[in-house]
C-alpha cells in the first residue's frame, strides 16, 4: 500500500466515525469544551495571581552561565539527581514522576479527542508504536499506583503502627499540610483508575464493536484486565465504563490544575524554573550589601568617586527583610516550590536537637504570609492601605500596603537565632530551594534595622569593632609566635 | 627534638627586607588567641617550616575576617573589618593565602572578591595534602598506622566549599584506619558553632548540637577524631568531655596529627 492509499483509507475511516458517532460525540464534545473553558479560565486567573505574588518580592538579577542552569534543570529537575540521596523514596517518587510525564501523551490525545470528537485519534497514525506507548504508560501507571499506595501508607499507617517518619510529624505539618498531602495522593489514585477503566473497556469494545472502536493491539495491562473483568458485559455498560474512565482522568487533571496553586503539589511545575533560577554563586557567599559597603568606605575615606552613597532621608533606612516585600522574588518562588518533604528539617542540626527552627516551616511561613497579603490586596479594603497614604492612594497595592503585621508574626526570633548556617538544608533540598537566605535576611533586619538580636552578640560585635577580634583579649595577635620552637 | 626557635616573620618585615613569600598564613582569631587553636597554628607553622615553604603572617595587622558578624546579620561590622583587611592585603600585594580556619577560608575566598579583594585562598588541609603528595614532607614512622580515626567534616570546608577528599587523603598518608561517622561528607553534622552560635547561648532545645556530634563520633569506636576547624575542635572536645570520654578519645587537627607522627 502506498502512503497516499493509506491516507485515503484513513480519511474514509475519519468520515465514517464522524457520521456514525455524530450525535453521541457532539454531546461529549460540547461537555468537554464547556469544562475545558471553565477550567482554564479559572486556572488562568490563579496562575496570573501566582505570578504577581512571586513578584511581591524584590527584583533580583539572576547571574551566571545559562549552560550551567540548563544542566541543573536536566540533572536536578528532570533527572531528580538530588532525590537519589535516599534510594527508596527516590525510586518510588520517580515512578510517579515518570508516569506523570509520559501520561501527558495520552492526555494530549484525550484533549484532541475531546475537541474534535474523535476516538483515540493517534491510534491509526501510530500503529504498533501506539500500542507500545500506551502499554508503556500502563506499566508506569501500575508502578505509580504501587508508589502512591506506599506513600499513603507511609503517611497514614506508619503513625498508627507507632513507627511514624519524624519529618512528616513535625508541628508545621498539622492540619492542612497533612490533608493536602493525602488529597494529592488520592488524586493520583483517581488518575490511574481513570486510565485503566478507559483502556480496559476499550479493549473489550474493540471486539464487541470493531466498527466504532478500532483495533489498537493489546495493551500491556488492560489487555489482560479488560477481558478478565469486563468479558461479556453489554455494549452500553462497556461504553459507560469507557466514558467514566475518560472523564474521571480528565476531570481529575482539570481539578489538579486548579488545585495546584493552593497546594504544596505546585512543585510539579515550579521545580523546573526554580532549579533554573537557583543561584550559581558559591554557597558560602552571602549577598553583598553595596549601600553599607559604600557607607563604610566613605567613613574610611576609601570611597571611589561616582559610587552611589547611601541616600540621606529622614527615614532611617531599612536593611534585610521584615516582610515578604523585602525578600527577593526568588525567595518567594522558593516558598511556592516547596513540596514540604522535610529533608531540610530532617538534616537541620538545630531541629535535630530539639530547637524550634525548622527550615521547611520558614518556607511554609513565607508562602502563608504571601497568601495572606495577596488575599488582603485582592480584597481592596482601604483598611489595608498604610495610614499616612490613605488620602493619596488610588488603590491598595504593595507600595502602600500595611496590615500591621510582618514575617516576624510567622517566624519567631528564637527560630532564626538557632541557625548555624551549616547549609545542610540547602544541600538537602531536591529542588534547589535556599532556606538559609531568608533566615539571614531576617537576621539582618533584626540587627541592622532594629538594633536588636541576641544579647550575647553585643560584646562580640563590640570586640570586633574595637579590637578587630571576636574576643576582647589583651594579648597581641602574634603572641603565639614567641613560644614556637622546633 | 632540638630547641631552636622558629622565627615567624610578618609581612611588614618581609616587605621591609624587600623579600617575597609564597604564602600569607592567615591565622584568624581562634588560631591567634584560643589556647587550643594556637597549638594547631604552631603545628601548621612547623610543617611549613619543615617543608621549606616561605610564608609570613600579618601579625598585629590582621583582624577578624568578619564572618561571625556577617552571619549574625551585622553587615556594618563585617564591612568595617573586611574592607580594612582588604586594604592591608592589597597594600602588600598578597596573591596566595593559606589558613587553618574554614570560616576565614570561606570569607576570604568567596566574600572578599565582591569587596575588592581577589586572592588565591586555600585551606591548610589542602596545602598539607599537596605537600604530602609532592613529597615535600614525608610521613616517618607509623604512629597512627592502622589506628581507628574518624574525620569530622566542618560545614564551611565540606558542604559549603566542597572539600571532602584532601583531609581524608592526609589520613591515608598517615596509614590510619578511617572510620566514617553516620553523618559524613555532604551529610556531615555541624558541630554547632557556625553562624555565630559559638558566641551565644543555645536556643532552648533537647540537647546541644556538639553532644549529638560527639555521640556520633563515639559510636565509631575511634580513639581519635580528626578535625580541620578551630571551632569544631572546641565543640567536639567539649561534647566528648560531656560524655566523660576525654581520656579515651582525643580530638586533633590534621596538622597536629602529622606533627605528632613525625615527632616534630
Amino acid at each position: 500500500m502506498t502512503l497516499s492509499q493509506k491516507f485515503v483509507i484513513l480519511r474514509k475511516q475519519d468520515i465514517f466515525y464522524k457520521n456514525t458517532f455524530h450525535f453521541q460525540m457532539s454531546l461529549n464534545q460540547i461537555a468537554f469544551i464547556i469544562v475545558f473553558i471553565v477550567c482554564f479560565s479559572i486556572a488562568a486567573r490563579q496562575y496570573r495571581r501566582l505570578y504577581r505574588n512571586i513578584h511581591f518580592g524584590k527584583e533580583e538579577k539572576i547571574e551566571g552561565s545559562e549552560g550551567q542552569r540548563w544542566k541543573n534543570v536536566l540533572l536536578v529537575a528532570f533527572g531528580q539527581k538530588k532525590m537519589f540521596k535516599r534510594l527508596l523514596p527516590a525510586v518510588l517518587h520517580f515512578f510517579i514522576y515518570f508516569a506523570f510525564v509520559i501520561t501527558q501523551i495520552e492526555l494530549i490525545e484525550i484533549f484532541v479527542d475531546g475537541f474534535t470528537g474523535h476516538h483515540r485519534i493517534f491510534a491509526p497514525y501510530l500503529g504498533g508504536f501506539y500500542t507500545f506507548i500506551i502499554s508503556f504508560i500502563e506499566i508506569l501507571s501500575v508502578l505509580a499506583l504501587i508508589a502512591t499506595i506506599i506513600f499513603l501508607a507511609r503517611r497514614n499507617l506508619l503513625p498508627l503502627m507507632g513507627k511514624p517518619i519524624s519529618r512528616f510529624q513535625k508541628t508545621e505539618m498539622n492540619g492542612w499540610p497533612k490533608l493536602d498531602a493525602n488529597l494529592i495522593l488520592l488524586g493520583e489514585l483517581a488518575l490511574v483508575t481513570g486510565i485503566f477503566l478507559m483502556n480496559s473497556a476499550d479493549i473489550v469494545l474493540q471486539d464487541v464493536d470493531p466498527a466504532h472502536y478500532h483495533k489498537t493491539g493489546s495493551f500491556a495491562i488492560s489487555g489482560f484486565l479488560g477481558p478478565l473483568l469486563l468479558d461479556a458485559w453489554p455494549r452500553e455498560a462497556l461504553v459507560l465504563v469507557e466514558r467514566t474512565g475518560w472523564w474521571l482522568h480528565l476531570i481529575t487533571v482539570f481539578l489538579f490544575i486548579n488545585y495546584l496553586p493552593k497546594s504544596k503539589h505546585l512543585h510539579i511545575f515550579l521545580a523546573f524554573p526554580n532549579v533554573f533560577f537557583s543561584k550559581l554563586q558559591p554557597r558560602g557567599e552571602m549577598d553583598n550589601m553595596p549601600e553599607i559597603m559604600n557607607e563604610v568606605k566613605s567613613m574610611m575615606g576609601l570611597l571611589v568617586e561616582g559610587a552611589a552613597e547611601m541616600e540621606m532621608t529622614d527615614d532611617f533606612p531599612e536593611f534585610g527583610a521584615k516582610d515578604i516585600f523585602d525578600l527577593s522574588w526568588k525567595n518567594i518562588m522558593d516558598a511556592y516550590s516547596c513540596t514540604e518533604c522535610g529533608r531540610c528539617t530532617d538534616n537541620c542540626p538545630a531541629n535535630l536537637t530539639g530547637k524550634k527552627l525548622s527550615p521547611r516551616k520558614v518556607l511554609m511561613d513565607i508562602r502563608d504570609r504571601v497568601e495572606e497579603v495577596a488575599n488582603n490586596i485582592d480584597s481592596q479594603y482601604d483598611h489595608f492601605i498604610a495610614e499616612d497614604k490613605r488620602k493619596t492612594a488610588q488603590r491598595l497595592d504593595p507600595s502602600n500596603y500595611d496590615d500591621q503585621k510582618s514575617l516576624f508574626d510567622y517566624i519567631s526570633r528564637e527560630e532564626i537565632h538557632a541557625c548555624t548556617t551549616c547549609n545542610a538544608c540547602v544541600e538537602a533540598c531536591p529542588v534547589m530551594i535556599n532556606p538559609l537566605e531568608p533566615i539571614l535576611k531576617l537576621r539582618r533586619y533584626e540587627i541592622l534595622s532594629e538594633s536588636a538580636g541576641p544579647a550575647d552578640w553585643t560584646p562580640m560585635f563590640n570586640s570586633m569593632e574595637n579590637s578587630g577580634s571576636v574576643w576582647a583579649i589583651p594579648d597581641d595577635r602574634d603572641a603565639w609566635t614567641k613560644q614556637l620552637t622546633e | 627534638m632540638s630547641e631552636e626557635t622558629i622565627k615567624i616573620k610578618t609581612l611588614s618585615e618581609v616587605h621591609a627586607a624587600g623579600e617575597k613569600v609564597d604564602y600569607l598564613f592567615w591565622v584568624g582569631c581562634a588560631g591567634s588567641f584560643d589556647a587550643r587553636a594556637q597549638k594547631v597554628t604552631k603545628a601548621f607553622s612547623k610543617i611549613m617550616h619543615h617543608a621549606g615553604i616561605s610564608f609570613a603572617i600579618l601579625g598585629t595587622e590582621e583582624s577578624c575576617t568578619g564572618d561571625p558578624a556577617r552571619r549574625a546579620g551585622n553587615e556594618f561590622v563585617f564591612q568595617m573589618l573586611a574592607l580594612q583587611n582588604i586594604e592591608t592585603l592589597n597594600s602588600y600585594e598578597v596573591k596566595r593565602v593559606v589558613t587553618a580556619c574554614p570560616h576565614c577560608f570561606n570569607t576570604l575566598k568567596n566574600e572578599y572578591p565582591a569587596l575588592g579583594g581577589q586572592y588565591e585562598v586555600i585551606h591548610h588541609t589542602q596545602l598539607l595534602n599537596e605537600l604530602l603528595a609532592s613529597n615535600k614532607i614525608t610521613v616517618e614512622g607509623g604512629k597512627f598506622a592502622g589506628k581507628k580515626i574518624t574525620y569530622h567534616d566542618s560545614c564551611y570546608l565540606g558542604r559549603v566549599n566542597g572539600v571532602y577528599e584532601a583531609p581524608r587523603e592526609i589520613l591515608e598518608y598517615l596509614d590510619a584506619n578511617l572510620v566514617e561517622m553516620k553523618r559524613c561528607r555532604t551529610k556531615g553534622l555541624c558541630c554547632g558553632a557556625g553562624g555565630a552560635q559559638m558566641f551565644k547561648e543555645d536556643e532552648p532545645g533537647d540537647k546541644r548540637i556538639n553532644i549529638e556530634r560527639a555521640e556520633e563520633a563515639l559510636d565509631t569506636d575511634a580513639s581519635i577524631v580528626a578535625a580541620n576547624c578551630p571551632f569544631c575542635l572546641t565543640m567536639v572536645s567539649d561534647g566528648i568531655k560531656a560524655k566523660e570520654k576525654q581520656d579515651d578519645v582525643m580530638v586533633y587537627d590534621l596538622a597536629e596529627l602529622i606533627v605528632q607522627n613525625n615527632n616534630w
